[in-house]
């Protein structure tokens, strides 16, 4: 294997290309904050349940979120912001990939994304702490095993969740992190079909599993080098924001604000 | 005349008391005892354990057994989800315990390194009690560490042990320099707390019979007290508190930067690195006094060794580093306060009214107003149990700090959808069990090995001499190098 050493940055992160590759535009003011993303993402992606009380605690595990935002105490609420789903940004300059001590979660190449390597990690949760967006998720148990997602059926505990399971996608154990990948399964199966058939991948050909159920169109998902394509040209809109951008973490996603 | 006549009697009375204070005699060094008596004393302080040893000693047993060594292999075996550990509070108290175990770990190598160094006389009596500190809080700070892990099992990746796959440790990671600087540590401390305890060891070889005697044989490394084995010592000795001292300095600066590189509201901050070296000392320096009023008020002859100058010293020391600790507070404070960053500032807000409130204003009142109340007075300064009990304020106040920077911290970040108040769960287990194992190596090494440097304080007594100067004895100190 062998690294090029002009595409190591300062922190030793793969420095890339500003533009990026695969990039995304969420558009807030046709977001419903249904949590359609959220269930299928959640399924595409072997996620666990997280049960009530650990959820309430703040355990839950998706790689998704719909945050909310509102004034004033119940049930005198304005909500004053509307829904923001908030997902892995996969910055080009990720602050989460310097401190991991064992490169669990590494630059990928190829796809232009933060990936995190399950087998690797050791759980130090440095990555966590560093993420401004918040966006990863601990295993804080082995929620798939849980006894309390079973049924018992011959004095054996039979997981019928299991049945659902995407075989494309590792099931993680406890004391890892993860996070969103962009549905790197889906960018490989599209990269793999066409060029099987000797062409590019199309704009829209590749679409996650957050894109594909939104039932309001919100979330479009694309080639961001290519100017030409949807995500590009939904992000040079006036009203596209890119969060935390003052801290130069060259994010992928690109929201448009309500109009 | 009258005036004179009311005023002579008391001012001769206080010149009196003046003269008494300055008894030489109540100094260890000027207080000789033959070096066969003082052996001796040093041995039946080692040998003379009551019953009360014991039901401390199984009490704290039982909580190793039970609150580190069970309730840790539960945490492994449920995984992490049973601590409290959670988002945005990735790090908890595992982490807090961390810190604050290295950071007691550092008045063992300021007493015996930088003390040495200087040649302060008073540190003579006390510095292996110091460095065994040093070594057994490490010890804790190691497991906290691991205990931290989502997947201890797999801790060896850590290290940069050669493997067919050619993965290698990120050295960019901030933990993976705290690796290193930890490792470093505890080996350069390890072998700095043995080296002194040599010529000890051999007078107790010479002392003791039967498992005793092979023990101390085998660690005293055949030492006679020749000529050249002292030459060797002192060299090997001399090497090492100086090499040390910049490793002490380079480990909580290191610990500092697993905070001050991240980037979060409150912890990327320049002075991070010398404000935890003050804070480490801070609380080190207290759990020295407690140690010290411990091993007086429970060993044999220890009221002979440990003296009020010695808690004194200690006491000044401490105030000194209470100032010093809260010149680093204010800069640090001053600094993100002025700067108004929006983060940074909810984050001051949320120390400062948030529910967490009561441990800020705790931390102020034991890390500096119980020192500067406390030990300005010599007399107070000199009284053991109120040392102790400034220490352990100190402690808890330390404890607090480091509280305040890691999970209350986390609490705050740019998602504020995420903001989540962190409480520990079987983290508080933990704490006892490493508390417990703290000090049940302390009270197995109390039976073991000599805590007094009995060779140092001889030197010592050898060195300081009383010379009459007219008609006032004035001590003096011959110097060794």
């Amino acid at each position: 294997m062998s690294i090029d050493l002009n595409q190591v940055g300062a922190k030793g992160a793969i420095a890339e290309e500003a533009d990026g590759k695969w990039g995304m535009v969420i558009d807030r003011d046709i977001c419903t904050g249904c949590q359609a993303c959220v269930a299928a993402c959640a399924m595409e992606n072997n996620i666990p349940f997280v049960e009530e009380e650990d959820a309430g605690y703040g355990r839950t595990m998706h790689w998704i979120r719909i945050e909310r935002f509102w004034e004033g105490e119940f049930p005198e609420v304005k909500v004053n912001e509307g829904f923001q789903p908030m997902l892995c940004q996969q910055c080009g300059n990720a602050p989460c990939e310097p401190v991991c001590p064992v490169f669990a979660t590494p630059h990928s190449q190829s796809e232009q994304i933060n990936l995190q390597v399950y087998n690797r990690c050791v759980g130090t949760r440095y990555c966590a702490n560093n993420c401004p967006y918040q966006v990863r998720s601990f295993n804080w148990r082995d929620y798939h095993i849980d006894p309390a997602r079973s049924n018992e059926v011959d004095k054996q505990l039979v997981f019928p969740l299991h049945n659902q399971f995407n075989p494309d996608v590792t099931v993680r154990r406890r004391g890892v992190m993860e996070k969103c990948t962009f549905c790197i399964q889906r960018i490989h199966r599209a990269e793999d079909n066409a060029k099987s058939q000797g062409r590019e991948v199309e704009d829209g050909e590749m679409v996650p599993a957050c894109a594909q159920v939104c039932p309001a169109n919100a979330i479009t998902f694309g080639r961001i080098d290519d100017p030409e394509s949807l995500v590009s040209q939904l992000a040079q809109q006036d009203r596209s924001v890119k969060h935390l951008e003052e801290l130069n973490t060259l994010p992928r996603v690109t929201y448009l604000k309500e109009g | 005349m009258a005036v004179a006549s009311k005023y002579l009697p008391s001012a001769k009375k206080a010149h009196e008391a003046h003269h008494e204070e300055h008894d030489p005699r109540q100094h260890l060094m000027h207080d000789p005892k033959p070096r066969g008596e003082m052996n001796q004393m040093v041995m039946e302080s080692m040998y003379t354990t009551s019953w009360k040893f014991w039901v401390v000693f199984g009490i704290l047993s039982i909580l190793v057994a039970t609150c580190f060594f069970y309730a840790w292999g539960y945490m492994i075996v449920e995984g992490l989800g049973v601590a409290g550990v959670m988002r945005p509070s990735y790090w908890g108290v595992f982490l807090v315990n961390t810190v604050f175990w290295i950071g007691i770990s550092h008045a063992g190598t300021f007493i015996s390194a930088i003390l040495r160094v200087f040649k302060a006389e008073f540190r003579r009596p006390f510095t292996r009690a110091a460095e065994l500190m040093t070594t057994f809080g490490l010890i804790q700070a190691g497991a906290s560490i691991f205990m931290h892990l989502g997947r201890v099992w797999l801790a060896y990746w850590l290290f940069p042990i050669p493997n067919e796959r050619l993965l290698w440790p990120n050295f960019h990671s901030p933990l993976m320099w705290d690796l290193l600087a930890i490792t470093t540590y505890v080996l350069g401390s390890t072998m700095y707390l043995f080296l002194p305890l040599i010529p000890d060891l051999a007078m107790a070889r010479d002392r003791s019979t039967g498992w005793r005697k092979t023990f101390f044989k085998i660690l005293s490394l055949g030492f006679r007290g020749t000529e050249g084995e002292w030459v060797h010592l002192r060299h090997a000795m001399n090497i090492f508190a100086f090499a040390i001292i910049p490793v002490m300095f380079s480990v909580h600066t290191i610990v500092s930067w697993d905070f001050a590189m991240a980037m979060r509201p409150g912890w990327s901050s320049t002075v991070f690195g010398p404000y935890f070296v003050v804070g480490a000392l801070h609380s080190g320096m207290g759990a020295v006094a407690i140690v010290l009023y411990i091993m007086r008020g429970t060993m044999k002859h220890m009221d002979y060794f440990i003296r009020a100058e010695h808690f004194d010293a200690l006491g000044k020391l401490m105030l000194i580093v209470s100032m010093a600790w809260a010149y680093f507070f204010f800069n640090d404070y001053l600094v993100q306060w002025y700067g108004g960053d929006k983060w940074t500032d909810t984050l001051l807000h949320w120390h400062e009214s948030g529910p967490m409130n009561w441990m800020f204003f705790a931390m102020l009142i034991f890390n500096i107003a119980v020192p500067w109340l406390i030990l300005w007075n010599r007399k107070w300064r000199q009284t053991g149990w109120l040392l102790a009990f400034a220490g352990l304020l100190i402690n808890v106040g330390m404890y607090f700090e480091r509280y305040i920077i890691i999970p209350v911290s986390l609490t705050i970040n740019r998602m504020p959808f995420t903001w989540k108040l962190y409480f520990p769960r079987i983290e508080v287990f933990l704490t006892i069990g490493t508390f417990s194992l703290f000090l049940l190596f302390y009270m197995i090494a109390s039976r073991l090995i000599p805590l007094v440097p009995v060779w140092e304080v001889q030197e010592g007594q050898m060195a300081h001499t009383l010379r009459k100067v007219g008609k006032t004895e004035v001590p003096s100190i011959s110097d060794f190098e």
